[in-house]
């Protein structure tokens, strides 16, 4: 991985919020259906979002930012998956119950100790994902722990809490979002920042992953597993990389942003070097540069190139655009010259980290977004269009210079935006939530929220769990990962397939089975892990089978084995007659019943094979096909071979 | 908040035992350690009195709260302690010399707030200095000046409150403010706002009532841009009436202004919840500008004299129509000394047959007994049935397309005045402020049907 670092060194740790969509018929606060998910709307609805006080009469960090960006917040409603309360029109419904349940389950298998009361709380976001500007959600358990390697991974809580809207566009002051997702139950586990290699960081995700999956009460398919990736390094504080949508990806997202720290912390030193020691220390000139560089040959800089943007981004005023003229403006900054260009993530300069602050603060999107000083486009005449405008913006040489383009309110923002990630940079790393991008680096979403978002949901009456509730849920649970593989592993099933039980929930079906049946496990783990999955391809609607049905038949098949070789008949039968018993549909075809004479069928059959002249090899595959087709699941294809071998050893002997 | 003065606020029985033998109490920072090892540091905070005495909530430093079993808990220390503070630090609204009075009668709830993040209490912001910080935007708009009158919720707003909230109107119109806004819960918003159009008559300026749907400790609450439009509608706006100020869509859009008698609550949570019934609202307010949807209103006149007419008679109260009534309903209010009776009757205004000899008894009795419709839209139209006629010829008073509830409130404030027959019939149907319209336009009754295709081509065309 490009920049090379000791994360020992570096004193790495990181720790995991993964989330993990709850397997339920309806949301969790309205009787909605989950996981109905739609591609169009039939309704439209414009909101804002208003930061509230705090207890010292200031906005908190995010809330003050988010609501700096004014953004015009668009929900697209479809009637098949929300109602009122989505809309946050109506107060929620009691919390679903089986939401709940199955958290607690989650909390057992990750070691947790349930709380007795769970209490709802609301975390206020403040960004539109959530039409009340807050999520609900609630502890179910603390203090966990899960084997990891050779030591313990500790669970430091689970909440359970309602999902969020899916982001379809994020352009200017607009946000757009889909409302289907919304309010789908989902269970947060946090870690400890426990982990110290981006390897762990892989490994433990896709522990939980399997953890979770062994409930086989969980969504799975896209989006239905997230999780947020807390990285920090000695002497830096913790950054949150959101929505790492598989733990592949993490490896390379922890490397990058272990690197930005690092790097970071160098700055922060070469500030403090330069006398930047306070974040007050920092300070910023702009001045509109509109008319000078009206003629200037640097692109990015012309009003029709941007009005071509705006036309091309569809870009509306009072929606995506905010209204005022068209400005360019240059941002002196005294004595930081260089410091613009600094290398930050793996290929990417401290600029980006000034872009990432500007795209989402000021709302300027039109890339590059900013052109600088110590890296500025090489062009003809490029040389002394830069000393134009560090004139008219008074730089000096050790000064640093920043442009930035688009309505001018937001270039103003934009400014002040530039001076305050300096301020922080002063300080080294600031506390923000990081979206992850394809390539592996972060890019800025939000300032990080902390605790002081939090407040009772004053719409929801706590929910007791008893410890019956718990013990009840205690009875049931499946095994964990740690206990099941090594088990199917000693009876011959493959890793591989192993994994796939856990993850796609298949296990908990194969363990009832077998306990209750006494069918030979890896026999059911090779049907439930393998076979079936070709059945399903097969376009066979497998899943409508019952789990109830399935001990049936397994049953069946233990006490008749020559069944086991019919399966797929079966198979098929349950899923198409499913008024049928299994032992009806073994009695229709008589399954199981050994039809008297069949020796001599398979004979006769073998004659008129050995008449038609077929070649030797074909021969036995023919005859063994046609008997086949009527002994299947009746005389064991042992037998049936014996026969023919031994009808063609006696004809030879004969012939 | 005198309550909070107990140390254990909430909590009973054995947990109220629990919490004082362990000798910590509300506000205390502790570390709790229970039977299965766990720690839990954060603050203990009170307990709903409706909730079980079995268990103890505790604010953790995550901002979580979670409730712990008495039974479980097994070590508590005892960090620091520290009250919550329900008080907000002011700051001062800022004074524009050419700016307009507008003055903010507070009858209870909040119509801004602000957070307690350490222990969760929502405080409510309602002085200037208070708003300001909750509100900057209202200083662009005007000097305001807030009066708390009383603290209730609108449920327990009654005929004595709505006469000392006409007076404090007097007082502030005589006190020569440009506008008055009026802080209500959204309940009984629409009686209050009716009571008000014959308490208060012939204002010279706008007096606005407003509330939220959403409270205001939300990000996505209605409650500030609801309080814009209102103090713009106060400040600017040129009807002097009593009038509702709020949502029209559900989306952050533009507010509605509705006439007060012909206002009422249409839905327990939407935010566009209020519609005017059976007419067209006055105007639309965004926080830019006003959008006039009549003329016919009364217009802000600085020269006008106000009347004020505070007076009622609270045993009046309304009988909503069900078949099958039996006329001992009638019999018993009569009987409970009751001198007024609204009924919300089926169709044009009727009630079954049975029910007819109470109500002769009745109007013999002197009480007065006048008809409205349940169906809120349309007339009480009494002589186009036999059985209307019958009623007339009973003596209730039909009253046109007054709603039910307006009807309430004045027959209320009529009876305040005279208990002749006669002369409540004539105040009765007499108009003061539009509770009774001569005509119905067509698109005072516009209730879009969800699903037909022409709708559902509309309503995606326009905001929710």
């Amino acid at each position: 991985m490009e920049g090379s670092i000791d994360y020992e060194q570096a004193g790495l740790r990181v720790g995991l919020e993964v989330h993990q969509q709850l397997l339920t018929d309806q949301k969790m606060f309205c009787r909605c259906p989950a996981g109905l998910y739609t591609k169009s709307h039939d309704g439209v609805m414009l909101r804002h979002m208003r930061p509230t006080l705090s207890e010292l009469g200031e906005y908190d960090g995010t809330a003050l930012m988010e609501f700096k960006t004014k953004k015009n917040i668009v929900y697209l409603l479809h009637k098949s998956n929300v109602c009122t309360y989505e809309m946050d029109d109506t107060p929620p419904f009691i919390v679903n119950r089986r939401a709940i349940d199955i958290a607690i389950e989650h909390c057992l298998m990750l070691g947790c100790d349930v709380v007795d009361e769970v209490h709802i709380a609301r975390k206020q976001y403040l960004d539109g994902s959530i039409p009340t500007g807050f999520q609900r959600t609630a502890i179910v358990g603390v203090n966990g722990r899960l084997p990891f390697r050779d030591r313990e991974l500790t669970i430091i809580q689970v909440s359970v809490e309602e999902d969020s809207c899916r982001e379809i566009q994020d352009r200017g002051h607009l946000a757009v979002w889909r409302t289907d997702r919304l309010g789908m139950p989902l269970i947060e586990a946090v870690t400890g920042p426990e982990l110290k290699t981006p390897e762990e960081v892989e490994e433990a995700i896709l522990l939980i992953g399997r953890v979770c999956r062994s409930t086989g009460h969980v969504r799975v398919g896209m989006g239905a597993s997230r999780q947020d990736v807390n990285v920090s390094v000695r002497g830096g504080c913790r950054v949150e990389i959101k929505g790492v949508p598989q733990a592949s990806k993490a490896r390379q997202l922890v490397h990058s942003e272990a690197v930005r720290q690092v790097e970071l912390l160098r700055l922060r030193d070469e500030l403090h070097h330069r006398g930047f020691e306070q974040p007050s220390a920092i300070v910023m000139e702009h001045v509109d540069i509109t008319t000078l560089v009206a003629d200037f040959r640097l692109e990015s800089l012309q009003r029709d190139n941007w009005e071509r943007f705006v036309e091309a981004e569809q870009m509306r005023p009072g929606m995506e655009l905010a209204e005022g003229p068209f400005s360019v403006r240059a941002i002196r900054l005294p004595g930081l010259a260089g410091t613009v260009g600094r290398a930050c993530q793996p290929g990417r300069t401290f600029a980006h980290e000034l872009a990432g602050r500007i795209r989402v603060i000021a709302t300027l999107d039109q890339p590059p977004i900013l052109v600088h000083s110590d890296d500025w486009p090489d062009y003809p005449g490029g040389t002394e269009e830069l000393a134009e405008i560090r004139q008219a913006a008074c730089c000096g040489p050790e000064d640093a210079l920043v442009v930035v383009w688009g309505v001018e309110s937001d270039t103003v923002t934009a400014a002040k935006e530039i001076q305050l990630r300096y301020a922080d940079a002063t300080e080294g790393i600031p506390h923000e939530t990081r979206q992850a991008l394809p390539d592996g680096c972060t890019d800025f979403e939000r300032i990080l929220p902390g605790p002081d978002r939090m407040y009772p949901d004053t719409d929801s009456p706590a929910q007791l769990v008893t410890r019956e509730r718990v013990q009840n849920l205690l009875v049931e649970l499946p095994d964990p990962p740690w206990r099941r593989e090594p088990r199917y592993s000693a009876a011959g099933v493959s890793t591989e397939t192993i994994h796939f039980l856990i993850r796609r929930g298949g296990a908990r079906l194969v363990d009832r089975v077998v306990e209750e049946t006494g069918f030979d496990l890896r026999r059911a783990c090779l049907f439930f892990g393998e076979e079936l999955k070709g059945l399903r391809r097969s376009d066979l609607a497998v899943d409508k089978i019952t789990e109830s049905r399935w001990c049936a038949l397994f049953e069946q098949m233990r006490q008749l084995p020559v069944l086991w070789e019919a399966r797929r008949q079966l198979v098929e039968g349950l899923v198409d007659e499913p008024k049928l018993s299994v032992e009806g549909l073994i009695a229709k075809d008589h399954l199981g019943e050994e039809p008297s004479g069949w020796q001599t069928q398979v004979n006769e059959a073998l004659s008129a094979a050995t008449t038609r002249g077929l070649e030797e090899n074909k021969l036995f595959d023919t005859v063994m096909g046609q008997a086949m087709s009527v002994l299947r699941g009746r005389v064991p294809a042992v037998r049936v071979v014996h026969v023919i071998h031994e009808l063609r050893a006696r004809k030879n002997d004969n012939g | 908040m005198a309550e909070t003065t107990d140390p254990l606020k909430g909590y009973r029985g054995r947990a109220r035992q629990r919490l004082q033998e362990l000798g910590v109490r509300v506000w205390s920072e502790v570390r709790i350690l229970n039977d299965q090892g766990s720690t839990f540091e954060g603050v203990i905070l009170p307990r709903s009195e409706t909730a079980d005495d079995l268990h103890v909530v505790v604010k953790l430093a995550t901002g979580y709260n979670v409730g712990l079993h008495i039974d479980r808990i097994r070590e508590v220390e005892e960090l620091g302690f520290k009250e919550a503070v329900y008080k907000i630090p002011e700051q001062e609204f800022p004074h524009g010399p050419d700016l307009p009075k507008v003055t903010l009668l507070g009858t209870g709830g909040t119509i801004a707030s602000r957070l307690d993040y350490r222990t969760g209490a929502v405080i409510p912001a309602f002085t200037p200095g208070e708003l300001y910080g909750a509100v900057p935007e209202l200083a662009d708009l005007c000097n305001l000046t807030t009066r708390k009158i009383f603290g209730v919720f609108s449920e327990n707003m009654g005929w004595e409150e709505y006469a000392t909230l006409a007076q404090a109107i007097g007082d502030e119109i005589e006190a020569g403010v440009d506008g008055i806004v009026i802080g209500h819960g959204t309940d009984t918003m629409g009686h209050t706002a009716a009571v008000l159009s014959f308490m208060v008559q012939n204002s010279p300026v706008p007096i606005v009532v407003v509330g939220s749907q959403r409270s205001s400790d939300r990000p996505s609450s209605d409650a500030a841009l609801n309080l814009i439009h209102a103090v713009r509608s106060a400040a600017y706006g040129d009807i002097a009436e009593v009038q509702i100020c709020m949502f029209g869509p559900t989306s952050d859009q533009y507010g509605l202004l509705h006439r007060g008698t012909r206002c009422r609550k249409m839905h327990s949570s939407y935010r566009s919840t209020f519609r005017t019934v059976g007419d067209i609202p006055l105007c639309r307010v965004s926080a830019s500008d006003f959008g006039s949807l009549t003329h016919e209103y009364l217009p802000r006149n600085p020269h006008r004299k106000v009347k004020i007419d505070p007076v009622y008679d609270d045993r009046v109260t309304i009988l909503y129509y069900y078949p099958g009534m039996k006329p001992d309903v009638v019999d018993a209010l009569v009987d409970q000394g009751y001198k007024g009776i609204v009924i919300a009757g089926t169709g044009l205004g009727h009630v079954n047959k049975p029910v007819f000899p109470a109500l002769e008894r009745a109007i013999a009795k002197g009480v007065h007994v006048v008809m409205t419709v349940q169906t809120l839209w349309g007339y009480a139209q009494m002589y186009v049935y036999d059985t209307g006629r019958d009623l007339l010829d009973i003596g209730v008073v039909p009253l046109d397309n007054m709603l039910p509830e307006t009807a309430l409130m004045k027959l209320g404030w009529v009876l305040g005045h005279t208990h002749d027959h006669d002369e409540v019939q004539k105040m009765m149907r007499h108009s003061y402020s539009h509770e009774i319209t001569e005509r119905e336009p067509h698109n005072g009754y516009l209730i879009l049907q969800g699903g037909l295709p022409e709708t559902e081509e509309f309503v995606l065309s326009q905001w929710k």
